[in-house]
């Protein structure tokens, strides 16, 4: 078969690999219908995350239709329409039984690599390195995906297959920063980041009663599309002192719960950035969080950060004192999306969540390394592009 | 620049193997002692009884049996079982050094990977495997990432 794959820094190309099998009893093989670029593919790809091989295949936010059961798997059968939570839950360790599927204890394959960097291993990700586990990515015509009675979903029919393909991962992880920040009714929530995943927080801020939510980005369509379809005011951070804007807009007091949705290869238009990315470059740290030092000394005292945006290691200059002194609660997970996906599909089945305005490109799986161009450089208005391997 | 960017990558990764051989050396001569005799535990969600029925450790840990100690007592705040166990011979320093890691020659690795593997089968009833057929392609730095991958899937603090 056909799948995208990872050759090198920055380098990806399609190539012919053999066709994934069945491993475990309770494993699915999924023929994609849909895939889609993630702002998190973009660390892989350029050598941010570590222990990649060349030849991985990529890709981990997916909509697909199940072409192969394994003999234990009860919930799906052949012909199923399904969309996949990006992280792999075996649904029954301590983790999964109370809802921190990301954190699943059983199938994350390589824990080792994970344990050195982070004290514990995660749970699996789909084409997210070898040390989440070397699963196989999604951007290829077919999938194995494990443990498929708890991370695969039945899609309603009012549900379209673009927008279904959202709640595999930008949608449930917006939604987690909304929910884990503690968002209610009457609170004020600002939001870094305008991509999906952004987007889908501010969305979600706004379900669960927030009374404003006020988005930062710098990408004049993407500030657009958030103001247009999520309903949400927005902060151009190149044009304002955005820390200014928020006290202002806050009555002085700062947002009550701030979501990063950037992460590591954050961008600033200040000195920061300079200094932030030589130090990177340099491997002198490893991410940049110039977005959650923003939040940090933006957010109200006593107030919430909840970092969504994904990071690998270590940070530099980390606002330790802010935290303390304006006994700040400071959050941040891998999207738990098991927890989130049946209700999303719901709401989404009730048209009070719509996806389908993220996917401003499509294009076939040959085409798959042009979109991730255009979607890492952000020309002509990409936020998100949907690879469509069957095309 | 895409040079300077593989270097710094292949920096990363021998970094991270440092990292884990960094972890896994003695840093003192008392150390290895200490080490070799410590309990490696897990916690698996499920009761005592299911966990060791009749004081029976569970497969594949009841292979290794004669050599092992056990011990299973309940985990605070309903979290399950913590199950313990130890080779009894503690092995000598030259076993778990790091060319014996490396080469997955470690006593205690097996034990390790018998320990997760009982806990999986326990709370899911299988051990989730590996993909395969591999798509990667044997580059230096791949061969080395998959040499940490092979011992890191028999590894864990635990």
């Amino acid at each position: 078969m056909k799948a995208l794959c990872w050759q090198g820094v920055n380098k990806l190309s399609v190539e012919q690999v053999p066709d994934p099998e069945l491993r475990n009893d309770q494993d699915v093989i999924v023929r994609l219908i849909a895939g889609t670029t993630c702002g998190s593919d973009l660390h892989l790809i350029g050598g941010y995350i570590p222990a990649m091989r060349s030849g991985d295949v990529i890709g981990h936010e997916f909509l697909g239709e199940v072409v192969e059961t394994g003999s234990a798997v009860r919930r799906h059968k052949v012909g199923d329409r399904v969309v996949v939570a990006s992280f792999v839950g075996c649904g029954r360790c301590w983790y999964c039984a109370n809802d921190l599927w990301s954190l699943c204890d059983n199938t994350n394959t390589n824990p080792g690599i994970a344990q050195a960097m982070f004290g514990y291993e995660s749970g699996g990700i789909f084409g997210y390195s070898h040390a989440m586990g070397g699963l196989r990515g999604s951007h290829a015509e077919y999938v194995r995906v494990p443990f498929a009675d708890y991370g695969a979903f039945h899609v309603p029919e009012a549900v379209d297959d673009t927008s279904a393909m959202f709640v595999s991962d930008s949608v449930p992880t917006g939604w987690m920063g909304a929910d884990l920040g503690g968002v209610k009714p009457g609170d004020v929530v600002a939001v870094w980041g305008c991509g999906a995943v952004g987007q889908m927080a501010a969305r979600a801020a706004i379900l669960l009663g927030a009374e404003r939510v006020i988005s930062i980005d710098r990408i004049p369509e993407r500030l657009a599309m958030t103001e247009q379809h999520i309903g949400a005011e927005t902060i151009d951070y190149t044009a304002t002192d955005v820390a200014a804007e928020l006290r202002e807009r806050t009555g002085g007091r700062g947002p009550d719960v701030c979501i990063e949705a950037v992460g590591m290869e954050a961008h600033s238009d200040g000195p920061m950035h300079l200094y932030d990315q030589a130090k990177q470059q340099l491997r002198l740290q490893t991410d940049r969080p110039t977005a959650v030092r923003q939040a940090i000394h933006a957010c109200r005292k006593g107030g919430t950060v909840f970092v969504l945006g994904v990071f690998a290691g270590a940070v530099d200059k980390f606002p330790l004192g802010a935290v303390i002194n304006k006994g700040l609660t400071v959050r941040g997970a891998q999207q738990h999306g098991q927890r989130y996906i049946p209700m999303i599909l719901e709401r989404m089945a009730k048209g009070e969540l719509s996806t389908a305005h993220l996917a401003t490109h499509t294009v076939p799986l040959d085409e798959a390394p042009r979109a991730y161009d255009m979607f890492k450089h952000k020309t002509d208005g990409c936020v998100r592009a949907v690879i469509r391997p069957g095309t | 620049m895409k040079r300077a960017r593989q270097v710094l990558l292949a920096s990363a990764v021998l970094g991270a193997g440092a990292a884990v051989a960094r972890k896994r050396l003695p840093r003192s001569t008392a150390e290895p002692r200490e080490t070799a005799a410590r309990w490696l535990t897990v916690t698996i969600n499920r009761a005592p009884t299911d966990v060791m029925p009749g004081d029976t450790l569970p497969p594949p840990l009841d292979g290794l049996a004669d050599r092992l100690e056990a011990r299973v007592r309940p985990a605070p705040g309903d979290r399950g079982t913590e199950l313990a166990v130890r080779l009894k011979d503690a092995p000598q320093a030259a076993a778990t050094s790091l060319p014996a890691r490396l080469a997955g020659q470690d006593p205690r690795q097996e034990v390790r990977a018998a320990l997760r593997e009982a806990k999986s089968l326990l709370e899911t009833g299988e051990v989730m495997r590996p993909d395969t057929p591999p798509t990667t392609r044997e580059t230096p730095g791949g061969k080395l990432i998959g040499m940490l991958a092979r011992r890191s899937s028999g590894e864990g603090v635990l």
